[in-house]
């Protein structure tokens, strides 16, 4: 987000969902669209089996779109700045770019360009494991198409320089115009229903509602008054800094609602020691999750189905959720419990309905100053929407970026923070399946979803698989530099060699007990698509 | 645009209508209804029903509505005694191999066979012959087959195939024989969005987790947002006795009425028996139950007490991106308004 932010002046999908058919090339990368976004996966499969659209998926995993795809990268796990990078040194050199947007929409070309000059496409190939005539071959066909779209998610954020990643798909698209149109631009994808919301909300440590930033003294002032309170203007601690914080003393106190560290933060026995560290721990949730275990105190909350209020997508769209169940226990709306608690700290909050709320909130918040419950009945606005006669932004940055002009930026490849070396000679990548969801406090206690994938697997090769002597369904020992787990291995026919993945949903094969904390220093985005593993047969 | 507009007759009225649009395009269009079994929003016309057969002057046969391009000049008749003639006839075909086991089946009430049957009256039907044997599919927890109430309108296998891009079922044999199936006949082995389940206009797909919880005329329906990741479909809660016993989606929506497995099948959860019931506070390492005074005290005094001696700073407060707007905003509205700290982030990077 910070890197889109960066780039363009804002951090979310520049485009629709439905637009996805509509593109001529579809770039995806570090997403395992038809998993973890079915729906917008069925928008990749429309584009290319109804449309022609030409797919390029860039991958280390043999994903289900390399099926359709036209061209398949299959690079390295955290190389994608260098195939990026290696794409438009091919788009520059044979004149592919397009000149007339980068000179009146960007800036920082020239910074940007030297960097790309100076690369060698030979080394670009060995660093990312594929070939340079596969690199040219798809950097043409994103450069040709009149619109390209690029959809990416955890597998480019996810990395110790995951700004750059994301830094290096902005200037992808700005070095081919493929951005602030239709069907073209930049689309991260978000992982949970709410998460574009929850960063709309401010509920990041160095932005108010809207991404107005605490620095700001204006800004500041307008919360303060709507308030009636004082405000700290220091930008505060990210999730991964408060358990770093909870273990040197710093942080005492945390309040987690509808979260579980757990399972999904990386390198657990040190989230464990942080949240034992804690003189006090709160959890609001609907289960006793790993972390609500953990806690002092546990407030019951309600589901989806039990609440009303509104959530954004992933492309920007503000829908209304309605409640369909009265709660059978004695747990309260989450925004019920906040405003209790907020009381009994002597601060009172008047609210007798979450849209007393929405309205506050819209109010506070530019982008969604003009939505209304009765405007996002029943398709939903995307924001911007700056007033009640707007009718919200299907696409961003059209004739002009959010921030003005466009910005280039020189991004050199660094290597993953931690490298395979003879111990740990498996690079561990992790991820979603389509069956489960995120720590699977959910998915697992839904008895089909559960019956059809009850367990955790490790993808492996079929050359490593070989070389260690195991079997499909054996069960094997993974262990990193932090922590080992049992799973069974899925020997994969196509899979590339060297890597091996987990998905992260099953608490008896806790895929993060591995994974590094290494931190990208803008973002703050542990890298959890690398780490070094080395896997043992177990001895009958 | 007016260039691209036709004119054509419908049932002896002049009708203006744009180009390349199938004649039930425009027949709908216009408020007229024909009943159709095998169209289906989306997917390609298929042409396997025959109930959608219009008369066309200068054409001697009937002709499939849903298949045909409306041209200009057209004379279109949707209804004529010989129109109706062939309709009953191909819904007494259907019913002669059709269990009459309404009272039992998931799609009573929301079946347009049953309705056809009723508009009809058809309940004797002239042809007793051999009946397709009852072939189902159960190995899987989400999605029943019950081949003998197939009317092979080909739904199931065109969403699979032309929106789902997976194909797992396909047409099997020839003749009476023909039936929908897996390759060799294995069990089925798919995603399990179950679009072929919401697309199955008749009790030959239906979804096993729903079986016999309620019927559509026993269910209040309410419509909401999925709780799974973030492409925010639009989800219809069908609710009974305050339970959700089954999951829709309109196809005027932004996902077009498809789903994920999780989406069509992952409700249950907020079911489970694991769900908290009540406030627990720990002492001596063990849960005790609470009161939300008694926990609401016990959080505010900590946080106080924490306050005082380190600082603002000291408090954290992770949030949900599983929670509303709302609650993300009252949040982060209670962390740095009461607690004085920016200390507050959520799983966005996670």
């Amino acid at each position: 987000m910070a890197g889109l932010a960066t780039a363009f002046g804002s951090g979310a999908m520049t485009n629709s969902i439905a637009e996805i058919a509509g593109a001529e090339t579809i770039l995806v990368i570090g997403s395992n669209t038809t998993e973890a976004h079915p729906i917008v996966g069925l928008q990749v499969k429309k584009a290319v089996k109804k449309h022609g659209a030409k797919l390029i998926v860039a991958d280390p995993r043999p994903i289900d779109l390399t099926r359709l795809a036209d061209i398949w990268l299959p690079l390295k796990p955290g190389t994608n700045v260098a195939l990026l990078n290696g794409m438009m040194k091919v788009i520059i050199e044979e004149g592919l770019e397009d000149q007339r947007f980068i000179a009146e929409r960007t800036e920082g070309y020239e910074e940007f360009k030297k960097v790309i000059d100076a690369l060698d496409l030979e080394e670009t190939a060995q660093i990312t494991g594929v070939s340079v005539s596969l690199i040219r071959e798809a950097a043409r066909m994103y450069a040709q198409a009149e619109k390209a779209s690029i959809l990416y998610a955890m597998g480019i954020t996810q990395h110790s320089s995951g700004t750059g990643h994301v830094l290096s798909t902005a200037n992808l698209a700005m070095l081919t115009g493929n951005v602030g149109k239709e069907s073209a631009g930049v689309n991260p994808l978000r992982g949970q229903s709410n998460v574009q919301g929850a960063c709309d909300m401010g509920c990041l440590p160095n932005v108010l509602p809207g991404y107005q930033k605490v620095s700001d003294a204006g800004v500041l002032s307008k919360f303060e008054n709507k308030w009636n309170v004082p405000l700290s203007n220091k930008p505060g601690l990210t999730v991964t800094e408060m358990f770093h914080g909870a273990l040197t003393g710093e942080v005492k106190g945390l309040y987690v609602m509808g979260e579980n560290p757990m399972l999904s933060d990386p390198d657990l026995n040190k989230v464990k020691k942080a949240l034992e560290s804690l003189e006090f721990l709160v959890v609001q949730d609907i289960f006793l999750t790993e972390t609500a275990k953990m806690a002092d105190v546990v407030l019951p909350a309600v589901s989806f189905a039990e609440k009303e209020g509104t959530v954004t997508n992933t492309e920007r769209r503000v829908q209304k959720m309605n409640k369909a169940l009265e709660s059978t226990g004695e747990g309260k709306e989450d925004w019920k419990i906040i405003k209790d608690l907020a009381g009994a700290m002597g601060y009172a909050m008047h609210y007798p309905a979450a849209e007393n709320i929405f309205r506050e909130l819209s109010g506070l918040t530019p982008i969604y100053n003009g939505i209304t419950y009765e405007r996002i009945d029943p398709h939903g606005i995307q924001w911007p929407c700056p007033s009640v006669h707007h009718p919200g932004t299907k696409y961003l940055h059209h004739r002009r970026f959010s921030k003005g002009l466009g910005k280039f930026s020189p991004v050199e490849y660094t290597p993953p923070a931690e490298i395979v070396d003879d111990e740990y000679p498996f690079i561990l990548t992790t991820g979603r399946i389509l069956f489960h969801f995120h720590t699977g406090s959910m998915s697992r206690r839904v008895f089909s979803l559960n019956e059809i994938s009850p367990e955790g697997f490790l993808e492996m090769s079929a050359k490593d698989a070989d070389y260690l002597g195991i079997e499909s369904n054996e069960e094997v020992v993974v262990k990193s530099r932090r922590g080992k787990l049992k799973v069974k291995a899925l020997v994969k026919k196509n899979f590339l060699a060297g890597t091996v993945f987990l998905p992260f949903h099953f608490h008896e094969s806790p895929a993060n007990i591995l994974t590094n904390t290494a931190l990208d220093p803008v973002a703050k985005i542990p890298e959890l698509k690398v780490c070094a593993v080395k896997i043992e047969k177990i001895k009958k | 645009m007016d260039g691209k507009k036709i004119v054509l007759s419908i049932n002896g009225k002049e009708i203006t209508c744009g180009l390349n649009k199938t004649i039930l395009d425009v027949v709908r269009e216009n408020g007229i209804q024909i009943p159709t079994l095998c169209d289906c929003k989306n997917l390609a016309p298929f042409g396997a029903c025959r109930l959608c057969l219009v008369e066309i002057e200068g054409i001697p046969k009937l002709i499939t509505a849903c298949s045909t391009i409306a041209v200009k000049g057209m004379k279109i008749r949707t209804e004529s005694e010989r129109i109706d003639k062939s309709r009953r006839f191909i819904v007494e075909l259907l019913l002669s191999d059709h269990p009459f086991d309404c009272m039992f089946c998931e799609q009573a009430g929301t079946c347009p066979l049953q309705d056809l049957a009723y508009e009809y009256g058809m309940k004797n039907i002239r042809f007793p012959g051999e009946k397709r044997a009852t072939i189902t599919d159960d190995t899987n927890p989400f999605i029943e087959r019950d081949n003998s109430k197939c009317i092979l309108c080909g739904r199931c296998v065109r969403v699979c195939d032309e929106i789902q891009g997976v194909g797992a079922i396909g047409f099997i044999d020839r003749g009476f024989q023909t039936r929908i199936g897996t390759p060799f006949d294995r069990n089925l082995d798919c995603e399990f969005c179950g679009q072929c389940v919401a697309s199955c206009p008749v009790g030959a797909l239906t979804a096993k987790p729903s079986k016999q919880k309620g019927r559509i005329w026993q269910t209040r329906s309410v419509k909401t947002i999925c709780p799974y990741c973030g492409c925010g479909c639009n989800l219809t809660l069908h609710v009974r006795d305050n339970k959700i016993i089954s999951v829709t989606s309109d196809p005027d929506t932004l996902n077009e009425g498809y789903l994920c497995s999780k989406g069509r099948f992952g409700c249950d959860y907020v079911h489970h028996p694991d769900r908290l019931q009540y406030p627990l506070i720990k002492k001596d390492g063990q849960f005790i139950r609470s009161s939300w005074e008694q926990a609401l005290t016990l959080v505010a005094m900590k946080f106080k007490e924490i306050k005082e001696q380190h600082g603002n700073d000291s408090l954290a407060g992770l949030s949900s991106a599983k929670c509303t707007n709302e609650e993300n905003y009252l949040f982060q509205k209670f962390i740095r308004a009461v607690l004085g700290t920016n200390n507050v982030d959520h799983c966005a990077r996670l």
